[in-house]
């Protein structure tokens, strides 16, 4: 995946003279996770560029840039360090299209690592999607896969609006079966083989990851590939989406799914409370409720600090994901 | 693109000095012991305009300790400082080596930079608040804190007193009033000042020290702290350790200025750039903003110029993106060698009373680790109990966590 997202980076760069990438380490150094490597010696160091450690300060220098026309793709180096541009973002950069009745608007990419399974602790383990999933103007975008990490950020870079683009740090590497023991590369998964040429996912558009009839999945990043697994421990046959996009999330391959499984299991690392899938459950609810044959269920981290040691303990892993499946087939 | 292109392109992107390949070298500093005078507690920030645009040793090339600033720390001070620097950097190489064989999952050294928490926090009251970055661990050997104790929150067992929460290297000592150390990078700087103004607020003999790194000022907490500090004159030492690097990017991408010091003084804060590998003159600048601040004349802002010798943490290769050798370079030379010579030049000291004393603490780390291992370690546990999930996120378990916990006790590994 690392490869794939610097491919999108590449293409990109290329094709836009308007395209630029900064953040911390991301110029001569190529990033701390290597996304970005070779793209200043190749592009020069005009367009791809090491910022000041200042999250805020990227956030706002690219709201600059894109209102007087440019297409900043910056990265946040862990999304737990986004914080300090949330301001920018959520009053500025989100509102700004809105606030200045159409004159005014922003095309910036905003990338950032999130997710757990690396020993990260509190500060390099979280998935703070719902903290921007709430906020008009922004679009979210969650990749699981070297094919769908390129195809989305180029969607992602080619938009007029500004997008939230979140990276499983996990899976840089290879998909994540729940089992930390025994963490395959990419080598051989079925998404890994990704053209060199530009191509594009739309945004807002799941993917339909497994087909099956007696209950639904819905996952993304990360946890795509624990659900997977759990699916295929469980023996039941489950229809598995990857949202990809969650805001504006894919209504429709969602409710065709839960209208013909009449289950629904909703999984993500992030805090139950308040997480996307509050809202994903709710709207599923309003407009599937004759359909539903159980409760719909949510499997998510917990609603704590994410922990270091005991993280195995904090992330879903497959039996609570399996037992979750059974539990929807029960009359 | 053609290199012809490129130059038509008037966006300045500074590249650091030297990267891997190219042959590197520091200006030699043109010092002597008088440039610059003792000063006032009550000073104006712009009568230390020139410490802060200068450079302030008391240390030479020499080992002779010169100027106005010479502390004159008795020999059993400077041996004791002395002694923990040696002990620091001997705990680290430990803990490099154990978070290889997978004992921890990451590491931090403070290789080169040794001298700075010790000797500054060997210039406070021990009632004074600590609130650093994760390159001051130091500070806590100073406070008297138990080496295996630090090792078993790093290898993240049993007897881990932050139970696993957080990555290694982020202690927390509340004997010691050393804060926990947070991953974000600066939120200390301006917390510190906050500590300070309550201090005073309960008229309170207490000062605060804070460092932040040269890349970690660029972020907004670095300018809300010493703003803060300036229009409440809290007592607090505001310090920035220049050392040069924030993981790959040079102190150049953090600053257009290459002082770091002089920034202080528009906030009206009186400034000092000291040698940062110079036990001597760090020890007495912070004993001098300590009295200023006790005064109630409010903060001071240190740079503290340095050079980090070691990668920024276990996760990181500085030979991708800086000349290898550089840190021998460093004009300031290395911070236990000059201690030791200075000892050594004015005959309180000996290579042999250091090979002891290497000795010693060599043993001391080995059986503190030794110990530490017992109670577990992070490649093999046992790891605190997974209820420390759910405990102290809030003062008593809401029910909606109650609900979880349950939960998560049907799954758990353990």
């Amino acid at each position: 995946m690392v490869q794939s997202i610097n491919s999108a980076l590449d293409n990109m760069l290329e094709m836009d003279q308007d395209v630029l990438l900064f953040g911390e380490d991301i110029g001569y150094f190529g990033g701390v996770f290597r996304t970005s490597d070779g793209l200043q010696k190749k592009f020069g160091k005009h367009r791809v560029f090491d910022t000041p450690l200042s999250e805020g300060g990227i956030a706002a220098t690219a709201f600059g840039m894109g209102i007087n026309g440019l297409r900043p793709v910056v990265e946040i180096q862990f999304a737990d360090y986004i914080f300090p541009a949330y301001d920018q973002i959520v009053n500025e950069i989100a509102k700004v299209r809105h606030r200045s009745g159409g004159e005014f608007w922003c095309p910036i990419t905003i990338r950032t690592p999130a997710g757990g399974g690396i020993r990260g602790g509190h500060h390099h383990s979280q998935s703070p999607e719902s903290q921007f999933t709430h906020t008009p103007g922004l679009k979210v975008v969650y990749c699981s896969t070297p094919y769908n990490s390129k195809g989305l950020l180029i969607s992602a870079i080619e938009s007029n609006d500004p997008v939230i683009f979140f990276e499983p740090k996990r899976c840089y590497r290879g998909p994540f079966y729940g089992d930390p023991h025994n963490v395959p590369t990419w080598k051989n998964h079925p998404e890994a083989e990704v053209p060199e040429d530009y191509y594009k996912i739309p945004i807002g558009q799941g993917r339909l990851v497994m087909e099956g009839d007696r209950c639904t999945i819905i996952a993304w990043g990360t946890m795509v590939h624990v659900a997977e697994k759990a699916i295929i421990d469980s023996g039941i046959s489950c229809d598995l989406i990857d949202l990809q996009t969650l805001l504006p999330w894919d209504k429709e391959i969602v409710i065709n799914s839960v209208k013909k499984t009449g289950r629904c299991v909703i999984v993500h690392e992030a805090p139950k409370t308040s997480g996307f899938g509050s809202e994903l459950s709710a709207s599923i609810q309003e407009l599937c409720f004759y359909d539903l044959e159980s409760p719909i269920q949510r499997i998510t981290g917990w609603d704590t600090p994410f922990p270091h040691t005991t993280e195995w303990d904090y992330m879903p892993g497959t039996a609570r994901i399996i037992a979750a499946i059974k539990e929807t087939q029960e009359d | 693109m053609s290199s012809g292109e490129e130059e038509q392109i008037p966006l300045h992107i500074p590249d650091a000095p030297n990267r891997p390949g190219d042959s590197s070298s520091f200006e030699p500093w043109t010092w002597h012991p008088n440039d610059l005078k003792m000063l006032k507690f009550d000073c104006e920030a712009d009568e230390t305009s020139k410490h802060a645009k200068g450079l302030l040793r008391v240390l030479d090339d020499n080992g002779e300790a010169l100027g106005d600033w010479n502390p004159n720390l008795t020999p059993e001070e400077l041996k004791l400082g002395l002694e923990h620097m040696v002990r620091l950097r001997i705990f680290d190489d430990r803990m490099i080596k154990m978070q290889r064989t997978g004992k921890l999952s990451f590491y931090m050294q403070s290789f080169g930079e040794e001298c700075i928490a010790i000797a500054q926090t060997m210039a406070l009251n021990n009632k004074d608040w600590i609130f650093p970055t994760y390159r001051q661990p130091g500070a806590q050997f100073v406070r008297g804190r138990d080496m295996v104790s630090m090792i078993c929150h790093c290898i993240g067992n049993v007897e881990d007193n932050v139970k696993g929460r957080q990555m290694p290297v982020h202690y927390t000592y509340k004997e010691g009033r050393f804060i926990s150390v947070s991953s974000p990078v600066g939120t200390q700087f301006s917390q510190a000042v906050g500590v300070a103004l309550a201090s005073k607020y309960k008229n309170l003999d207490e000062v605060t020290i804070t460092w932040i790194g040269d890349g970690a000022s660029a972020e907004g907490d670095y300018h809300y702290g010493l703003n803060f500090a300036s229009v409440f004159k809290a007592p607090v030492i505001l310090n920035v350790v220049n050392n040069h690097w924030a993981i790959s990017t040079h102190y150049n991408i953090a600053s257009g200025s290459n002082n770091f010091a002089t920034r202080g003084l528009a906030y009206g804060i009186p400034c000092f750039r000291v040698d940062g590998n110079d036990f001597l003159a760090l020890y007495s600048v912070t004993k001098w903003a300590r009295e200023r601040a006790k005064l109630g004349f409010g903060a001071t802002h240190i740079e503290i110029l340095t050079y980090r010798a070691g990668a920024h943490s276990s996760s990181d290769d500085p030979s991708r993106y800086r000349p290898s050798n550089e840190h021998e370079l460093w004009p300031g030379g290395d911070p236990i060698e000059r201690l030791k010579d200075h000892l050594i030049k004015n005959s309180h000291w000996t290579e042999k009373e250091q090979k002891d004393l290497e000795e010693k603490i060599d043993q001391e780390v080995v059986s503190a680790y030794k110990e530490a291992v017992k109670y577990g370690d992070l490649a093999n546990g046992p790891y605190p109990s997974s209820d420390t999930i759910f405990t102290e996120v809030y003062e008593s378990v809401p029910w909606h966590l109650k609900e979880q916990w349950d939960e998560m006790k049907k799954w758990s590994a353990e």
